[in-house]
């Protein structure tokens, strides 16, 4: 079955898809830069949206993540 | 929860229209389950790849259900609520951040994992360890910790389905035989279609389950915002955890405090690399059919994460909306918030598709952890240990049976020991499989590891581990009504009292299983130093380089591969 290989990415994108996924996790884990209550959004704390919104940001910076690698290796993807 | 105890005087009776709903989405499940083994019907179900990994030829949809479904358990549903309902944000709404995090870990590490796999035929992670390092015995160690990290696990998804009975009326008739009755029948209806199905049963019913979920928290939330309002949900919620205790400390954290910092950085990201090191994560992971459906579901696999932390807020409204969590024994138990809050606020036929939610949102991660579990068995056991020259057949046919070993010896743990047990297991668990982290995932980049320095070092994270998580203490405590007040008595301390204990040397309080990995690395670095000094033998490496990036030929050029030919519902 294995029987094609992924091209290994060069140094450039590499370093662009550790960025994007990195950002999230540092948002996430870096809890000072949310650990408050305020602004409010629609009743709820500033920590509690904040990590909602992190949620679908999260999620977009995966995506481009995973954009860049397809471009790289001119995949089309497995739809 | 147990045994043949104080029975409520309005506490028997059967809500018959929730049982029913509950009934009707069981068979349901149930006739998925069997019918599953056609599903995508290979030429025969009695081999590992089959049985165990359903042909490796899962799109990104099912496999999306099936993750989320895996990932995502009935025991995350009730507990996570129950955390944030009893002491707040830190023990409970990490959850979110934690299934965040994960998936970028996911999607830069678990690609390689599938490639490796898929082509050397690898199918447990103890596999890979074997192949990689040469060495039995870390493999050995690899596929024990797997094991007993994930019996725990499936106990837990049955005291999930425990609130579910007693709720609807089926936990307190005192008599133990009748009161386990419908558990036992569940768990052998389980047992039943994952033996006779293997992973196509739950990559299938996880269908049911996610629109089931889906569609509950929607409702509710919406019922919330509208009865209650956030506003109100959140104040009581704050006026909930800053009320002091008895013993002076708040209940609770409502937002985290500067204290608490590293405790829910620590808890969320410990839990995302442990979390992908559990066998039931790889089992899905290694179902899928190219590198390509393991990253595009890592893009979306966080919409569940929604979900979780919606549910999650579930926790404070019950809270604001005064739920009793009062169970059929008398006693106070946080974990039925949830399962009351619908109770009390929801018609019975509504309630009783939540409850449904809930039970099969237990089946669906312990089909696939039972599966994973006798996986590891099958092969870094039976055939490494005591039958070497096992054909694919005879592998399937004793993974099918510890399957339902595995399932049984679960149901006795929860039927016979107090569920408090499940729960210190479960916690353990996460701190002795994230030993394995070090191993794994250096293992998929580089051989620079000595494979005996790993084995000392995983050893030493498993003891400091499981004494630091024995040595934290906390009162154990029992509250029940009184004449219409809650009084709460104490009964000594116990052990396993919680995640989180002072790093070493420091003041910090952090989650244990990042400490015991902490000191994994040291000792495995140190070690593999002075062993690759004295040049000491250390085992062959099956693996090539090009091996970390195989991928399935026939999918790269947009043709499906044989394993996925006419299953349509894959390719959309």
């Amino acid at each position: 079955m294995a029987d094609v290989a992924a091209q290994p990415l060069n140094t450039r994108d590499k370093t662009v898809v550790g960025v994007l996924l990195l950002i999230p996790l540092l948002a996430l884990l870096i809890v000072p830069i949310y650990a408050r209550s305020g602004p409010e959004l629609l009743g709820f704390p500033f920590f509690y949206w904040y990590q909602f919104v992190w949620v679908l940001l999260a999620s977009a910076f995966t995506q481009a993540s995973y954009v860049v690698i397809k471009r790289a290796r001119h995949e089309d993807g497995d739809r | 929860m147990r045994g043949a105890e104080t029975v409520l005087a309005d506490g028997t009776n059967v809500d018959g229209v929730a049982l029913g709903v509950l009934v009707f989405f069981f068979l349901v499940v149930s006739v998925g389950g069997f019918y599953a083994a056609r599903w995508r019907r290979p030429d025969s179900l009695m081999s590992l790849d089959e049985w165990g990994l359903a042909g490796r030829g899962f799109g990104p949809v099912v496999t999306w259900f099936l993750l989320g479904g895996d990932l995502y358990t009935a025991y995350t549903f009730v507990a996570v609520p129950a955390a944030m309902y009893a002491t707040g944000a830190v023990s409970g709404f990490f959850a979110v951040p934690y299934t965040i995090v994960v998936y970028p870990l996911i999607f830069i590490f678990m690609p390689r994992m599938w490639s490796v796999s898929n082509a050397k035929g690898y199918v447990t992670t103890a596999d890979f360890i074997r192949g990689r390092y040469g060495s039995r015995s870390l493999s050995l160690a690899v596929a024990v910790t797997g094991v007993l990290a994930t019996m725990p696990y499936i106990a837990l998804q049955l005291v999930g389905i425990q609130a579910v009975l007693d709720t609807i009326g089926l936990g307190g008739n005192g008599n133990t035989f009748l009161k386990d009755l419908p558990l036992f029948i569940a768990f052998a209806v389980l047992a039943a279609f994952t033996y006779s199905s293997g992973l196509r049963a739950p990559a299938l019913i996880a269908f049911v389950k996610d629109t089931l979920i889906y569609l509950v928290i929607v409702v509710a939330v919406v019922w919330a915002a509208v009865h209650l309002g956030f506003g109100t949900i959140f104040d009581a919620a704050k006026t909930k955890m800053e009320t002091p205790t008895s013993a002076g400390a708040p209940t609770g954290s409502f937002i985290p405090a500067d204290s608490s910092y590293w405790a829910y950085a620590s808890l969320a990201f410990g839990s995302a690399l442990a979390l992908f090191m559990y066998p039931h994560s790889m089992t899905a992971v290694l179902s899928g059919r190219s590198r390509s459906v393991i990253r595009r579901n890592a893009t979306f696999l966080p919409l569940y994460s929604l979900l979780l932390g919606l549910l999650a807020l579930l926790g404070f409204a019950a809270i604001a909306a005064g739920t009793s969590v009062f169970g059929s024994d008398g006693l106070a138990n946080a974990q039925l918030a949830v399962p009351h809050l619908f109770q009390d606020n929801f018609p019975s036929w509504f309630a009783g598709i939540a409850y449904s939610a809930i039970a099969i949102g237990a089946l669906v991660p312990s089909a696939i952890m039972s599966i994973a579990a006798a996986n590891l068995f099958t092969r870094n056991v039976y055939r490494e240990f005591i039958k070497p020259a096992a054909t694919p057949h005879q592998e399937a046919v004793v993974s099918k049976i510890t399957s339902l070993v595995v399932k049984f010896g679960a149901l006795l743990f929860v039927l016979a020991l107090d569920k408090q047990n499940a729960i210190n297991m479960q916690l353990l668990g996460g701190v002795w499989i994230l030993q394995t982290f070090l191993a794994i995932v250096a293992g998929l980049y580089t051989r620079w590891f000595h494979g005996w320095a790993l084995l000392v070092g995983w050893a030493a994270g498993m003891v400091y581990g499981t004494i630091t998580a024995y040595n934290v203490t906390v009162p154990k405590t029992a509250t029940r009504l009184v004449n219409g007040e809650a009084v709460t008595e104490t009964l000594g301390t116990r052990h396993f009292g919680g995640s989180l204990a002072n790093f070493p040397f420091t003041g910090t309080k952090v989650y244990i299983a990042l400490s015991a990995l902490a000191l994994n690395i040291v000792i495995s670095v140190v070690l593999t130093m002075v062993l690759r000094a004295l040049k000491a033998a250390e085992g062959t490496d099956d693996t090539t380089p090009a091996d970390y990036y195989a991928d399935n030929a026939a999918v790269r050029s947009g043709r499906r591969s044989t394993a996925s030919q006419g299953a349509s519902v894959a390719g959309t």
